[in-house]
């Protein structure tokens, strides 16, 4: 039968949670790396024990953190025991660094001047879909980073910053590359979202990139609602069979793309507020899509305290509130941009953590909910494994 | 022989408990202190200072004899009672909330 994995990532750690297929009783493994925050894990899609985690400390800085085991024990990679034996020499412990090709150069800083770049940390890693010791991290200050060895190395994509970088500037979280999405039918495209940098699309495997924003309007938070470069964007989706179509929760509206980015057209429709952060797609359904909207750039929760999952099985542009199981009243929780994930059984699995420390599974594509944990820290990140 | 107490979480990362102990050809500087230190637990580069300008990371202290060297330039000697191992050369978390 198969099993589920869910990884979370918290600010106080990192947690695991299992279940078979049936999906409705839970264990609870963690926290791994207690007290660190963990921004995200997880695992490759050509090896499933493969995870890499972010830990990262405003003390102590950035850690990158590895599973061969599906997260019973983890090591630094490049600094373990037994790499200690290595007939290379001494181990390097180089799997922290994350050094800006060249010249480090300026973005824009708050108050419109030029500010240099400086990594903070990692926001988010991507495996690649065929090797499991290929990966790319998405970081603050925004950029991308590729390791070929299993984490022990990491080196800059530095073509992305090419693309006008010294128009970006960051938003109230930081400026970072917080969504990776690889095309499974094309291994050269890469997309890219940056807050606030907007989307960006490579299709010669990271050497060059450009700005997809044409369709994008940020009225209320540029200058130049149509500008290239600099918009919001929280966070971009697409579905592994059509991979040319994209989805998009902007800083406000809802957007897709029929051709790669290249234009994109709002399908927001009777959202009650199109704020928001994640969006996902259901696995066995391209075109069912999900958003959990949020009152306002100003108000990070709910509107009228009710905690709803929107779906739309159009596409986009027709949406139905999906509340069972969820609180309907005195709910104040936020979810963040990296904290959906689906699985990938025939009963789709939908799963989303919140800043209140729950992380909710619907086993039925969104008709019902059930919290899995109630109390963990804020969760930053969720993301799941469908262990065959 | 050098004796560092590693923060918490440090000691975590590197797997350690208690105290560390390190053997340093003198002069025996915080630069040399935390070259010894980063090649037993290659694990803890960058974690303490930059991996590049080799600078203290930002909420990292250095304390030891009572008093706080961390602003201290790294070349400068450590107190005689942290080179003879009477007293721990620390390495702290700077205070702060969250």
């Amino acid at each position: 039968m198969s099993k589920i994995r869910v990884l979370v990532g918290t600010k106080k750690g990192a947690f695991i949670l299992t279940a078979d297929g049936m999906r409705k009783n839970w264990k609870v493994s963690g926290p791994h790396f207690a007290g660190w925050e963990i921004y995200h894990v997880k695992g490759s899609p050509a090896d499933p024990n493969r995870l890499y985690a972010s830990q990262t400390s405003g003390w102590f800085g950035q850690i990158i953190q590895r599973s061969d085991d599906g997260g019973k024990t983890w090591n630094t990679p490049g600094s373990s025991t037994e790499e200690l034996k290595s007939p290379d020499g001494f181990p390097k412990g180089e799997s922290n660094k994350f050094v800006y090709e060249g010249e480090a150069g300026t973005h824009k800083w708050y108050d419109g001047s030029q500010h240099p770049w400086e990594f903070k940390r990692v926001w988010h890693v991507e495996p690649s879909l065929t090797d499991p010791d290929t990966a790319y991290a998405g970081v603050e200050d925004a950029a991308i980073f590729k390791t070929t060895d299993g984490g022990k190395t990491w080196k800059e994509l530095s073509g992305l910053r090419k693309a006008k970088g010294n128009l970006w500037q960051p938003g109230a979280g930081g400026m970072a590359v917080h969504t990776i999405l690889l095309d499974p039918k094309n291994e050269k495209r890469i997309y890219v979202a940056i807050s606030a940098g907007g989307c960006f699309r490579t299709d010669d495997g990271g050497k060059t990139w450009k700005p997809i924003t044409r369709g994008l309007k940020s009225n209320f938070e540029l200058p130049d609602p149509d500008t290239e470069v600099g918009h919001c964007v929280h966070r971009i989706a697409l579905h592994p069979s059509k991979p040319d179509v994209l989805f998009m929760q902007k800083h406000w509206d809802v957007l897709r793309s029929d051709n790669a980015g290249d234009q994109w057209n709002e399908v927001s429709g009777n959202l009650p507020t199109d704020f928001g952060f994640p969006i996902d797609v259901n696995f066995n359904e391209p075109e069912t899509i999900y958003v959990v909207p949020i009152t306002s750039d100003s108000l990070h929760y709910p509107p009228d305290g009710k905690l709803r999952v929107y779906r739309s099985k159009t596409g986009g542009n027709e949406w139905e509130p999906l509340t069972k199981g969820l609180p309907q009243k005195d709910c104040y929780v936020n979810v963040l941009r990296d904290a959906m994930a689906v699985d990938s059984l025939d009963s789709c699995g939908i799963y989303f953590g919140t800043t209140g420390g729950q992380v909710y599974c619907s086993a039925n594509g969104g008709n019902s909910w059930n919290a899995i944990v109630r109390d963990l820290p804020a969760v930053y990140s969720v993301e799941v494994q469908t262990l065959r | 022989m050098i004796r560092v107490v590693l923060p918490f979480h440090l000691r975590n990362l590197a797997r350690v408990d208690g105290e560390v102990e390190l053997e340093i050809a003198e002069p025996v500087t915080v630069c040399a202190v935390l070259d010894a230190l980063e090649a037993r637990y290659p694990v803890l580069r960058g974690t303490v200072r930059d991996h590049c300008t080799l600078k203290r990371r930002p909420f990292v202290r250095f304390f030891a004899c009572k008093e706080d060297l961390s602003f201290e330039p790294p070349e400068t000697p450590l107190p005689e009672a942290v080179v003879s191992g009477a007293e721990p050369f620390l390495i702290v978390g700077a205070m702060a909330g969250g």
